[in-house]
């Protein structure tokens, strides 16, 4: 009876002091490609969560913040759910993030749910990841968000009465695709005629000549990053489809600093959409590329950056405000709503949808001191993921 | 007269070394066994230890059809994948009882597994080897292009799996998943024992050792091998549905050509043409990729690298003929 008292007793001192421990620290599980094809984007998200502990401190309401890595090598759903599922009963992580590809983050959403942890999406772009589970928050930015937003734009401001569709055939692609559609032709735009692309190796020529034959006002484009941009920028140059005979409409990857350097000429007068634009000119956004750039032996923060920066922010302002309860409840209701001033712009949390609402920025590719890059040209505030 | 009692005492030791081989050794025994121990010594890693029953349910049915009826492949992952999505659609079509889902996409990868018999068994060698591959990569784009049923490069969020016997809830911790396809694993192991070690078994080995010769004595070689391609065919889909059902997605990733060959990798490092092989070969494969991951997440497939050559080089046999060598024992085949 006495030893069984005292086991109960050692038990519930050892309980006591575990929690004690727990308390003392925040545990982030990151789960991203890190080895792979993707394995780029993986380090590039990887760095803006780097900058923002090293900028903010690793302590947040008094405990201090862990992360703890694992690698998918690429966009292996069951592989990001085993991760998620470690993480949570083996690493004790309070909170889960990274996902930089759709199936990683759909992998993991029923561990977020089942566990009720808070999951913050750092990049995967398709809608309906955040619909997956009450506890999963988004600060990257969706497909649609910013292609319908183009397509609207494209009609009403920018003097395009039809337009021709051109996108890899894979789901972002197609996604990018409907989304444009959607926003030119509601907006009164026609479309002239939909080709998709092979995602891998594709020769470009006889599409491309498929839309000469159209003879479209504007091309929409949307293809992976890489080595294409440059070459459907040729294709283009090449038929004598170039703004501002033909305007050239796209997602801003297409015109990121790596890619329009491959691109050169051909770039000139491309009209993209994107929710960060490197060159803003703002306070805000020169700190957090100078401090990038001096972090990462120069190179420059991308899409994937901001995502982990602002989703470090989340995290630590969600904290701040639950006083360091990682509840996936208190979390979650903490990151409902909630506000702020990133480098990308104003942006905030839908507190129905827990996505992100954010300034959609129309840009086109103009000569600034002798080097092309993306000029803003327009901005869209409070843009909402038309599909939720 | 002569004559005739040699070859019946032919027959006999054939048979005699078939019953031999289907002797249960202790060593078997302990295997099985301490394939339960996860579930008492390290409770926290059972996802892992239910992914690599999966895979090396995988390695199992490749054996089969590369390590004893010679057929190369670089596309089994199709099957996998086929029936990964077979559970799947079933699933969100409404259907998520486990062993009725399991059985649906073991048939289905079955079914495809046999219509493309016809054509893997009139090719050998490099041919062989291309067109599995070809097969691969056409099933991999057809899911791609099928995006509005498969879910495409986003791939598709399943309805949880409803409890199996309406008993074993699939829990966080993983406790029902490894239980199950631990089982699964387990029968379908048993069955691959009772078949290599039958006659057919033995007409495969022939075919993998000389493929002319089998005809001359009169064994239909085509029609063994179709067999042993759908067996293998349909296994691969069971463990393909079983990923599908215990992780609740798929993602085009299960077709893909890194599948395909990470399970030849696993084979190698255990060993083809032993049963063992395949399971020995996922164990070392998954959880070497576990904890060289968690040291290094960007480079963990260097080592893996490192350890393909030096068993290829060292151990030709791969791990489990290495260690039959050292103990002395004469080699299963």
């Amino acid at each position: 009876m006495k030893t069984k008292k005292i086991i109960a007793l050692l038990g519930a001192s050892l309980a006591w002091t575990t929690a004690g421990y727990a308390q003392e620290t925040v545990k982030i599980g990151v789960i991203l490609p890190y080895s792979g094809p993707f394995a780029d984007a993986a380090n590039q998200l990887q760095a803006g969560i780097d900058l923002y502990i090293a900028k903010h401190g690793d302590t947040v309401a008094g405990k201090k913040i862990e992360l703890i890595k694992k690698d998918t090598g690429g966009p292996a759903a069951d592989v990001a759910q085993r991760m998620a599922q470690e993480l949570v009963v083996r690493d004790g992580a309070d909170i889960i993030a990274g996902f930089a590809l759709t199936p990683e983050a759909l992998g993991a959403a029923p561990v977020a749910e089942e566990a009720q942890k808070l999951m913050v999406v750092m990049n995967a772009a398709t809608s309906m990841v955040t619909e997956q589970s009450e506890y999963i928050v988004r600060t990257s930015v969706t497909i649609p968000q910013v292609n319908y937003a183009l397509g609207k734009w494209a009609f009403e401001d920018g003097g395009v009465t039809q337009a021709y569709t051109l996108v890899s055939d894979y789901g972002p692609g197609h996604d990018a695709e409907k989304s444009f559609s959607a926003g030119f032709t509601e907006a009164g735009g026609k479309i002239l005629g939909s080709d998709r692309t092979p995602v891998a190796n594709p020769d470009f020529s006889a599409f491309v000549q498929r839309v000469k034959d159209a003879n479209p006002e504007a091309v929409y484009i949307f293809v992976p990053g890489g080595a294409q941009p440059a070459a459907i920028g040729k294709a283009l140059v090449d038929r004598g489809l170039a703004p501002p005979a033909t305007k050239i409409l796209a997602q801003g990857e297409l015109t990121h600093p790596e890619a329009l350097a491959s691109m050169g000429e051909t770039a000139r007068g491309i009209i993209t959409t994107f929710h960060y634009t490197l060159e803003r000119d703002d306070p805000l956004n020169k700190e957090y590329v100078e401090g990038y750039t001096a972090a990462n032996n120069g190179r420059e923060p991308d899409l994937f950056s901001i995502g982990g920066y602002d989703g470090m922010h989340l995290i630590y302002e969600a904290l701040k405000k639950t006083n360091g309860d990682t509840s996936g409840d208190a979390l979650i209701a903490a990151a409902k709503g909630m506000s702020w001033q990133s480098p990308r712009g104003p942006m905030s949390i839908d507190p129905e949808t827990r996505d992100v609402v954010q300034t959609v920025y129309i840009r086109e590719v103009q000569e600034v001191d002798g080097k092309l890059q993306n000029v803003i040209i327009h901005e869209i505030p409070d843009v909402k993921d038309p599909l939720h | 007269m002569n004559q005739a009692m040699s070859a019946n005492a032919n027959v006999d030791t054939a048979r005699q070394w078939l019953k031999r081989q289907s002797r249960w050794s202790p060593f078997e025994i302990v295997f099985w066994l301490a394939l339960l121990l996860p579930f008492f010594l390290f409770p926290t890693y059972l996802p892992l230890a239910s992914q690599i029953a999966i895979a090396a349910l995988f390695a199992l049915s490749v054996d089969l059809i590369l390590g004893y009826a010679g057929i190369i492949t670089l596309g089994h992952a199709m099957f996998f994948g086929l029936g990964a999505y077979a559970a799947a659609l079933l699933a969100k079509a409404g259907w998520s009882e486990p062993l009725t889902g399991l059985l649906f996409a073991g048939v289905f990868a079955g079914l495809i597994g046999f219509i493309t018999s016809f054509m893997i068994v009139r090719v050998q060698h490099l041919a062989l080897l291309m067109i599995t591959l070809g097969l691969g990569v056409l099933t991999l784009e057809l899911a791609n292009a099928m995006s509005w049923l498969t879910g495409g490069t986003d791939g598709l969020r399943v309805p949880r799996t409803w409890p199996i016997f309406n008993y074993f809830r699939f829990d966080l911790w993983g406790y029902t998943s490894y239980g199950y396809t631990l089982a699964v694993l387990f029968i379908c192991f048993l069955l691959s024992r009772l078949l290599v070690n039958s006659s057919f078994g033995l007409a495969l080995r022939g075919i993998r050792e000389n493929v002319k010769r089998m005809p001359a004595i009169g064994s239909d070689h085509h029609r063994h091998l179709q067999k042993i391609y759908t067996i293998s065919a349909a296994m691969a889909g069971l463990a393909g549905a079983l990923l599908a059902q215990t992780t609740s997605t798929v993602a085009l990733d299960v077709l893909s050509f890194t599948r395909s060959a990470d399970v030849i990798v696993m084979l190698v490092l255990g060993g083809t043409g032993r049963l063992y092989g395949a399971i020995v070969g996922a164990i070392i494969f998954l959880v070497a990729r576990d904890q060289l991951a968690g040291i290094n997440p960007q480079y963990w497939y260097f080592w893996i690298g490192l350890l393909l050559m030096v068993v290829v080089l060292f151990m030709p046999k791969g791990i489990l003929g290495f260690l039959s060598r050292l103990a002395g024992r004469r080699d299963n085949d």
